[in-house]
């Protein structure tokens, strides 16, 4: 069901049940990863943590969890690749149609995108799977990587 | 023939959001056998580049009264309020 999102997710980039204290810990562990593993350069993490304070992306969803899904300009990204953290406690995240309000969130996919016309299907792959409360509440269970492979199947 | 109406769609980069609302809103009206263009643009570029368009949908703030009919909403991100939201769209673009 939805390939793309696998196909793009490193596999090196995902953390489950993650005790990241604040969104700024779970950005930062996340757009690591990334860098590590070749997605991004080095400015990524900095750009995507400023540009998630000016215009955030927390997203309050239908089920019983939250998401984001933080971003920022191609010019930091190398290649695309998605990162995903879930998480035990909620941490906040501001919301992206209200910035004032904060949303508590306890699943982040971290989306480095170099053209966003290639990536159409899997950015709509991704807004498929937020509106899917039973894969989200998979994805929260999950507990390694196989997991994480079914509930996107 | 009437022109198809043209919707520019905001999001703080344009890159993500963007464009998962343009694909869906032109999903959704060619289901209802209307023909829209979208150009996709950052939140901050919709002052400059709103002249010809007849509405405009955004996942972030922007400055309201512009002369414009302005849609803010995550509803095609996350499926909450969907239906309403094309409803809007669709009576915007009728207005």
């Amino acid at each position: 069901m939805s390939e793309r999102i696998l196909n793009l997710l490193e596999p090196s980039a995902v953390r489950l049940h993650s005790a990241a204290q604040d969104k700024t810990e779970v950005l930062t562990e996340l757009g690591n990863l990334l860098f590590q593993t070749g997605y991004v350069r080095e400015s990524f993490v900095e750009a995507a943590l400023q540009r998630e304070s000016q215009m955030p992306t927390g997203l309050p969803l239908e089920g019983k969890y939250n998401a984001a899904i933080p971003h920022t300009e191609c010019e930091h990204v190398l290649k695309p690749g998605l990162a995903l953290a879930t998480l035990t406690k909620p941490v906040i995240f501001q919301n992206m149609i209200q910035p004032e309000e904060g949303v508590p969130v306890q699943l982040v996919i971290l989306m480095a995108l170099d053209q966003p016309k290639s990536q159409v299907e899997m950015l709509q792959e991704i807004a498929g799977v937020l509106q899917n409360a039973l894969v989200i509440e998979k994805l929260m269970e999950a507990r390694d990587f196989q997991d994480i492979q079914k509930a996107f199947t | 023939m009437a022109q198809p109406k043209r919707i520019l769609v905001a999001c703080g980069t344009a890159i993500a959001t963007s464009t998962v609302v343009a694909m869906a809103i032109e999903e959704a009206l060619k289901a209802r056998g209307i023909d829209v263009v979208t150009r996709q643009c950052k939140a901050a570029e919709v002052k400059s580049l709103m002249s010809g368009y007849d509405l405009i949908v955004t996942t972030t703030p922007v400055p309201k009264d512009i002369g414009i009919p302005v849609i803010q909403t995550l509803a095609f991100l996350t499926g909450i309020g969907k239906e309403a939201v094309i409803e809007d769209i669709v009576k915007a673009l009728q207005a």
